[in-house]
């Protein structure tokens, strides 16, 4: 147990007022009223043992779980409509993003273990700008967009906009993400999140994102995103354009691999020095564009 | 900070309480309703000694509050047996298997697999290994509670517990 600013440990949170809102407009309305002590709460598997460790200390708490607006994964066209209250558990369990975003199944199934992610959900993971949460790189990877709703309405935010350095988002007081909008990949698109980490429930040491489409052996569209290497996710966009038009040779590999390392400023942490942070980023990347060439193809 | 009152059902039982917003269900189940099945571990969602079944999903009692409850169907380890006493098949395979050593991880672990068998009717020694990560036995007796695991889901299919070749 980490002592608290005050030096002394504490596992009950500070006292808090609760609500329990059941439509967007009225979250919303809430929030604004309550000004800053207001956090919103999903899953809580952030917040929660952060108010346990009263490193947060919200007066008031407007607990999402009861809009039932934000619940739900369904298809328009060309998009999948993620409501942010949809778990973790309910992601790997859609058929529906089995068949079309399996990067996200994949990705849910190396979060944190079964228990969290009955209750964790895909917003809170996204919203919180947590730099160690796995799901904003794939989000960048696969050129998401998160709807937000505040009291001035309704905006559209990419999620390669979205992280402005740990904890600190393009979301405003108030604000809320309401779902996560993603572009279907193409059918026979290959994915992988190639995850490095200590246990089951840690935090990536590095992670990488890759999605690509294949026309015979070679790469015809490709991103990339990485995890935990540094204040925020990371797409990497150069990565990904060095091997379009390759057919994945070592020689471009490496140099995707090198140019992606380039971009990552891990913290030298429990989880190794940065160095080897960097270097295992490039690793993650390696194996994350053999297994999706291999599955594209 | 005003106190809220919630209705849930516990073991089959209506339950209701006040309880100040930031009451952990956890602290509510053993301190309020003196249930003391579920276990407080290390209190920071890591070790699933705490663990109970909320409306259908696995869930760690110290990282939910009370209120979060409200209306909910809860089940904790002491409403798995039968009201005449008998042990639900999961606890009569720990007793079996020799699935426990000084048992304060037992709880947690056996309302795992109960959602976990739930789930997967006939799970792989892998599907029962990644089924119960999020719950840590620090004598380290997970090969015993494999097989038990194992063992009650044979049971409660109708059929015999094949122990995998070593």
């Amino acid at each position: 147990m980490q002592p608290n600013a005050t030096g002394r440990s504490a596992v009950i949170p500070a006292s808090f007022t609760y609500h329990r809102p059941t439509s967007v407009p009225e979250t919303v309305a809430l929030l604004a009223e309550l000004g800053e002590d207001a956090r919103p709460l999903a899953g809580g598997h952030s917040l929660i043992p952060m108010m346990k460790l009263r490193l947060a200390v919200p007066t008031h708490l407007v607990d999402l779980a009861a809009v039932s607006d934000l619940r739900g994964v369904r298809q328009h066209g060309a998009e999948i409509t993620v409501g942010a209250m949809t778990t973790q558990h309910q992601l790997i369990g859609s058929e529906l993003i089995a068949e079309r975003l399996p990067l996200l199944r994949e990705t849910a199934l190396v979060i944190a273990d079964p228990q969290v992610r009955y209750l964790g959900t895909l917003g809170g993971n996204v919203a919180n700008g947590d730099p160690g949460n796995d799901m904003p790189a794939v989000m960048m990877c696969l050129n998401a967009s998160y709807a937000v709703a505040g009291k001035g309405g309704e905006r559209r935010v990419a999620a390669r906009e979205f992280y402005h350095g740990a904890y600190f988002t393009a979301l405003e007081p108030g604000e809320i993400i309401t779902a996560i909008h993603l572009p279907v990949p193409p059918e026979r698109h290959g994915y992988a999140y190639e995850k490095l980490k200590r246990k089951v429930g840690d935090y990536a040491t590095a992670a990488a994102a890759v999605i690509l489409t294949l026309e015979g052996t070679t790469v015809t569209a490709c991103s990339v995103g990485l995890t935990n290497v540094a204040e925020t996710p990371l797409w990497a966009e150069e990565a990904g354009r060095i091997v379009v038009g390759s057919s994945l040779d070592p020689a471009t590999v490496k140099r995707a691999v090198t140019a992606a390392q380039d971009i990552t400023a891990p913290a030298s942490d429990n989880r190794g020095p940065a160095a080897y942070r960097t270097r295992m980023a490039g690793v993650m990347l390696g194996r994350a564009l053999e297994r999706a060439a291999k599955r594209a193809a | 900070m005003a106190e809220l009152q919630v209705t849930l059902t516990v073991n089959g039982k209506t339950v209701q309480a006040q309880v100040a917003p930031r009451l952990l269900l956890i602290h509510f189940l053993r301190e309020h309703l003196n249930l003391t099945g579920a276990h407080i571990g290390c209190d920071t969602t890591h070790c699933g000694a705490c663990t109970v079944d909320l409306d259908g999903k696995s869930v760690k009692a110290c990282t939910v509050f009370a209120v979060q409850a409200d209306g909910a169907e809860l089940l904790t380890i002491e409403g798995l047996a039968a009201p005449d006493g008998t042990l639900h098949a999961l606890q009569q395979a720990f007793r079996e298997m020799h699935a426990l050593q000084c048992g304060f991880c037992t709880p947690g672990m056996i309302m795992r697999a109960y959602r976990l068998l739930k789930e997967t009717e006939d799970p792989t020694e892998q599907e029962i290994r990644l089924g119960i990560s999020g719950n840590l036995c620090r004598c380290t007796g997970y090969q015993n509670i494999v097989k038990a695991i194992g063992h009650a889901a044979a049971t409660l299919r109708g059929t015999t517990y094949q122990e995998a070749a070593e």
